[in-house]
């Protein structure tokens, strides 16, 4: 009896005609467990199982969907919103875009002041276009240097691979800004670097290098060549190795095979490497703060300074948003080629 | 590949280790330094060590910073591992294109701007809703986890879409349902990912002085924080001793681990 009962809600006899109420004793008892087992049953009949695991999946998926939309999305909209405010000399430090005033008359209150004011304003502008150009000439060299060491490294024997890849990840598991302290220390007027070459007889004077456009590029090559060389070696390390030796059957001679065959095939790591190293180098503030000198003024700086001491959030912001403005292309392409590489990942 | 090019490549990947390693090397021998002045030679001396260990200003950011990196690492993995079995396993659905962009994203954003949205949203959110009541830990907390979750995705996306997908197909046919499926089979593939994930998060929280800058506020400096204003005085052999310090325990710890990795595939390679 008490097995009958128990298999009731899993056979869901209860559900398939009112005539297997005969199979259950007809009391109060029954009638529950029927009813129970209708409920229970139901979403496994009507093809809701699959219904239930719609449901753990958005579960799953709404955690780390809502984390990323309340702290990482909706904070652009408030950076846009004060970047179109008014600054004062206030806790917070900006001017309430809508305001109630007597009467429930809402004033709303958009300031376009500060972008004009960016855009008039030679050393916001110096800044952006030394940012840009400072970034981009920052990609080049380590491309540059990167690409070689990343081809050297696919083309090693495999066993010694994953060390010569740890010993190029390395560095930037140590601290970044400890790294860039490095090289105050070597690039200074008294510093390591003109020590060593007055005592050979190179130069009779210390060479100003520290906070100089130099001192700059050292510092961003140095912090990014590890984000260029890994995507690089990953395109690389993949690339058909038959495809080559067709071209030298063919009589191509290397230097050709490389510029005709490997270059085209390895284009996804470049282009990875180089947004890789190019966005974050045109935001950067800690090397042209510790590195850069007054020549060398970058957007991330003039962010920080802004914000920090003159307290000028809305002008702040603005900054942020006109920077956004110039990587949101850049930032759209990378994510097209990192999604591109995982699609490739998957069929592998 | 025959004539010259090889050696052209050996030369530039020597160029590139020298570079990326002499810096170091010179940071780590000063430390050892008598002199004040970093870079004049005087003699071998620990005695920045000595001082190092008596800075009680550097030792509480130090305990901050290992706070903060533990607490966002642990956070970290448990988001991006959602994340990342929603973007390798769960298909095509409403909002996918965005879900992805947001978790790409942070790889890139310049951390200026991910630190002044942050501080704006978490000033609007007092303001509305009262929390988080003033700027601190948690604060920084949440900052971390916004970018390292960015990276720990990465690494857990790729270990899940390389793991052989048929396991789990064996076990869901054999009538396991979802969630044991995924504590039972892909949690144990995809666990050297989690923990080089939480290592990753660990350096990524520990090492950021952007982020935490604008985030934190009175009486939550992390050691980022006091070694930039150190480093901003001017250098101090103090630093060249924490440096030290800090490479000597990443240097190890990524050694132990390799090694140990490395035994764990030979054994599997022996197994199969």
């Amino acid at each position: 009896m008490a097995d009958d009962q128990r298999r009731a809600p899993a056979g869901l006899s209860g559900l398939q005609s009112p005539r297997s109420g005969g199979f259950l004793p007809d009391t109060l008892f029954g009638r529950i467990w029927r009813w129970l087992g209708a409920v229970l049953g139901l979403p496994r009949l009507l093809g809701l199982a699959r219904g239930m695991k719609r449901l753990g999946r958005t579960a799953v998926t709404s955690v780390p969907y809502t984390w990323l939309l309340l702290f990482f999305l909706a904070p652009f909209a408030i950076v846009l919103k004060i970047s179109l405010a008014e600054s004062v000399i206030a806790q917070p430090p900006y001017t309430a875009l809508v305001e109630w005033t007597e009467g429930a008359v809402m004033h709303i209150r958009l300031s376009l002041g500060n972008f004009s004011f960016l855009f008039q304003d030679p050393l916001y502008v110096d800044a952006y276009i030394n940012s840009l150009k400072v970034a981009s000439f920052s990609t080049l060299l380590c491309l540059l240097i990167g690409y070689p060491m990343a081809y050297a490294i696919a083309r090693a024997p495999e066993k010694l691979r994953p060390a010569l890849l740890m010993l190029v990840v390395m560095p930037f598991w140590t601290s970044f800004l400890i790294r860039i302290y490095a090289w105050i220390g070597i690039l200074k007027n008294n510093g390591l670097l003109n020590n060593f070459l007055m005592w050979l007889g190179v130069i009779d004077e210390p060479l100003p290098m520290l906070h100089t456009l130099f001192s700059v590029y050292v510092g961003m090559v140095y912090s990014y060549l590890p984000f260029m060389v890994l995507p690089l070696f990953a395109t690389l390390v993949r690339l058909d190795k038959d495809l080559l030796e067709a071209a030298f059957d063919l009589g191509c001679r290397p230097f050709t095979a490389f510029l005709k065959v490997t270059l085209p095939l390895s284009f996804p790591g470049v282009l990875a490497g180089s947004l890789l190293v190019f966005i974050p180098a045109v935001g950067e503030f800690v090397i042209p703060d510790l590195l850069g000198g007054p020549s060398t003024l970058m957007i991330g700086k003039m962010l920080w300074t802004e914000f920090f001491s003159n307290r000028d959030w809305p002008i702040a912001s603005t900054l942020a948003i006109a920077m956004l403005a110039f990587l949101v292309v850049p930032i759209v392409i990378f994510q097209k080629v990192r999604e591109h590489q995982a699609e490739k990942e998957e069929q592998a | 590949m025959s004539g010259s090019r090889p050696y052209f490549l050996y030369s530039m990947l020597a160029f590139g280790y020298a570079f990326l390693y002499v810096p170091i090397a010179l940071l780590i021998i000063y430390s050892f330094n008598e002199s004040r002045l970093v870079t004049v030679w005087s003699g071998f001396s620990t005695k920045w060590y000595g001082e190092l260990f008596q800075n009680d200003q550097i030792l509480s950011a130090a305990w901050l910073s290992l706070r903060i990196a533990a607490m966002n690492s642990t956070f970290s993995v448990m988001l991006a591992t959602m994340a990342a079995l929603v973007l390798a396993r769960f298909g095509r659905f409403k909002g996918r294109t965005l879900f992805s962009a947001m978790i790409t994203a942070p790889l890139v954003m310049p951390e200026v701007i991910i630190g002044l949205s942050l501080l704006l949203l978490f000033v609007a959110l007092e303001d509305l809703v009262g929390w988080p009541s003033g700027r601190g830990v948690t604060t920084i907390v949440i900052a971390h986890i916004t970018f390292s979750m960015a990276y720990v995705t990465v690494i857990i996306h790729s270990r899940l879409t390389q793991m052989d997908i048929s396991i789990e197909e064996a076990a869901m046919d054999l009538g396991a349902r979802p969630w044991k499926v995924f504590f039972w089979i892909t949690l144990p593939v995809i666990s050297p990912a989690l923990v080089s994930g939480w290592l990753l998060a660990f350096t990524l929280s520990l090492d950021d002085l952007v982020v935490a800058s604008f985030v934190s506020g009175p009486g939550s400096s992390t050691l980022p924080m006091v070694v930039y204003s150190s480093v901003r005085l001017g250098v101090s052999p103090q630093i060249n001793a924490l440096a030290t310090i800090f490479v000597l325990v990443v240097g190890v710890g990524i050694t132990i681990s390799g090694v140990l990795m490395h035994r764990r595939e030979r054994s599997r390679a022996e197994r199969a």
